[in-house]
């Protein structure tokens, strides 16, 4: 070790260690799924090494674009209400003393423990009809009949929220909790009102936080299969939900492959699309 | 294969705390593969150690995964010729695929007397008339309701098409797990036959498809179906009748209904890989499974149908209602699965549950 002289307190030859776990677990696996995808399914079996585009074919549908879209726009949904309940949260939340900062954040991360399992079942006897927040509802006179509001949509997009919301606040925190209150400040003695100054000072310095724990809560709501299944009606089943169904159920891994390489590719391109966005605005603010 | 999932099925699953792990491996043990969970774990306690007893045959219990991971895994042994199981309890849809492709060894029915016993759905043979497979254990689904929304009991699969009962059905969300195509053609179209065809799947499926308004639920998770119908969530179903049954004995709402149209008969049967080097011993195994009082004995203790005729076996009428019925069951087409598998899941996701 002595032998080279290096700046860094790290030698070098340390990079390799991430390299090669980088390798060995993310682009190995990838390589096998490309590999996979392009294999010959066999109905009465499994599958053979080959090239062979059908399992892309098959999804080249009015089907399954329809499902694509509506993975999108539950994902987009379940990011945009996120965030737009974290940011305003976390504002709040670093004005506080930082004994109930910590507490907030351990409870939020607390969340982060639950299993998707636990999380839909809980929801699903909270918005049931006989157990659910429809007999509180009725009881208080809001509504004729107690009523259920699983499996819906409504239901669906909530338990997405549920999980990511803790993810949203943690990737908003730090930057909100260093955001220097003397430009707020600044922002108000020159005449700005409170909103003003929130949505003409806050939100724009924080662009970057904001658009990165959108995509973060996008990304992570996208791979979910069990919430649709637990709290969606079968309309709202995400492509997750087929990739699984392919994989598990019908042993069509070819398919399965090809379906999961579709969303990620979809999911990069979106991903791409939002921060250049973010910067272009950034760059002519 | 869905079976396995009993496990989370509360109360069924408590059996399995007494799992033992004795019957471990010998050089001479034969190597018996069942799903994993509750169906290991039940003939590791009622079934291997009186067998051992009888026949003298050490047994080494092998936990299947679900799905057809099972039945590649044997293939892919059997190239190298390895049997990671030599006896294989084995889903109909997985066991005709392994059929296809010849990779059971032929059994030699002389030295298997019992196997008399089955009846011809169970008896499997390959074209040239060799037996390759028997049934092992069935299970039936029937139509389930929550007896507090429902009074009276449903005496038909027509239930489901009934306008009253609109957003209040759970129903398994596959083709190839509902057998709701067979329910539908034996209720609409005189019997199963109409499936032999595709013209005729998408007649069948045209008239299911009229279901849809009424279902609130296609279900994969079998603890999310029976804790709704439980409550009265989802008041109506289709359910395996083994549970519904353990779960009314304990007090709960629900009971199950085999309809005028027949219930549906699933089942698992014994394959051996002809990679094996114990056939014989393998065969002296599915001989003794194929004994009447075994078959009671597996009514009694794991909750499932017996493969064989009732009246060979000494089933009391509280316990055989308890498993099964005498009304013809629907035998579900699992050929249709093998032959069109994707062509069906592919219009079943656009038809039915899209």
């Amino acid at each position: 070790m002595s032998a080279t002289v290096t700046e860094t307190s790290a030698p070098r030859w340390l990079g390799l260690w991430p390299a090669a776990m980088l390798m060995l677990f993310f682009l190995v696996p990838f390589a096998i799924m490309l590999a996979v995808s392009v294999a010959h399914r066999d109905q009465s079996g499994f599958y053979e090494w080959g090239f062979e585009l059908d399992s892309y074919a098959r999804f080249m549908s009015g089907f399954f674009a329809k499902v694509m879209a509506v993975s999108l726009s539950v994902s987009l949904s379940a990011a945009a209400i996120c965030v737009a309940i974290a940011f305003p949260f976390t504002v709040f939340l670093a004005q506080m003393s930082n004994r109930t900062q910590t507490l907030v954040l351990v409870v939020l991360l607390s969340v982060l423990a639950l299993s998707e399992v636990i999380i839909g079942f809980a929801l699903s006897t909270l918005l049931s009809q006989t157990a659910g927040i429809g007999n509180l509802f009725h009881w208080l006179g809001l509504i004729a009949e107690p009523q259920a509001y699983t499996p819906s949509l409504f239901a669906l997009i909530t338990g997405l929220c549920y999980i990511g919301f803790p993810f949203a606040v943690l990737v908003l925190y730090p930057p909100v909790s260093r955001l220097d209150p003397e430009i707020v400040e600044a922002a108000r003695v020159m005449g700005a009102s409170g909103p003003r100054a929130f949505f003409g000072v806050i939100v724009p310095s924080l662009r970057g936080a904001i658009v990165g724990a959108f995509i973060l809560v996008f990304v992570f709501t996208l791979g979910s299969y069990l919430l649709p299944q637990l709290l969606g009606r079968s309309e709202d089943w995400t492509l997750s939900v087929h990739i699984t169904d392919q994989a598990v159920y019908q042993s069509n891994l070819p398919f399965a492959a090809a379906m999961s390489i579709f969303l990620m590719l979809v999911a990069l391109a979106l991903v791409g699309l939002a921060s250049l966005a973010g910067r272009d605005r950034g760059a002519a603010a | 294969m869905n079976r396995r999932d009993l496990l989370k099925t509360g109360a069924a699953g408590a059996m399995i705390l007494a799992a033992p792990s004795v019957l471990r491996a010998q050089d001479t043990a034969l190597k018996v593969g069942t799903y994993g969970g509750y169906f290991q774990d039940s003939f590791d306690k009622h079934i291997y150690p009186d067998f051992t007893a009888a026949s003298g045959i050490n047994v080494e219990s092998i936990g299947e995964p679900t799905g057809e991971a099972w039945l590649v895994q044997l293939q892919q042994a059997a190239r190298a010729r390895q049997a990671p199981a030599d006896v294989s309890m084995m889903a109909q849809v997985a066991r005709i695929k392994g059929e296809r492709s010849e990779l059971w060894a032929k059994l030699d029915e002389s030295k298997m007397p019992n196997v008399a016993n089955l009846p011809d759905h169970f008896i499997h043979r390959y074209e040239d008339g060799s037996l390759n497979g028997t049934g092992a254990v069935s299970w039936y689904i029937t139509l389930v309701t929550n007896t507090e929304s429902f009074a009276e009991a449903p005496t038909s699969w027509q239930a489901f098409w009934d306008s009253a009962n609109a957003d209040k059905i759970g129903l398994m969300s596959l083709a190839s797990n509902s057998f709701l195509l067979e329910i539908t053609a034996t209720t609409f179209f005189d019997g199963t036959e109409i499936l032999g065809t595709e013209e005729g799947v998408l007649q069948v499926m045209e008239k299911l498809a009229e279901v849809k308004p009424n279902v609130r639920l296609w279900w994969r998770d079998e603890g999310q179906f029976q804790q709704a119908l439980e409550t009265g969530e989802i008041p109506m179903g289709q359910y395996y009748h083994d549970v519904t049954g353990l779960a009314a004995s304990q007090g709960k709402p629900v009971r199950s209904t085999f309809p005028d149209e027949g219930a549906v008969l699933d089942s698992g049967s014994w394959v051996v890989s002809k990679a094996s080097q114990m056939l014989d011993q393998a065969q002296v195994f599915i001989d003794y499974m194929a004994q009447p009082e075994i078959q009671a004995k597996l009514s009694r203790m794991v909750g499932t149908a017996p493969t064989v005729a009732r009246d060979l076996t000494d089933l009391t009428d509280e316990e055989f209602a308890a498993v099964s019925s005498e009304k013809t069951p629907i035998l579900p087409k699992y050929e249709i699965y093998v032959d069109r598998g994707d062509w069906i899941n592919q219009q079943w996701s656009e038809k039915i549950t899209g």
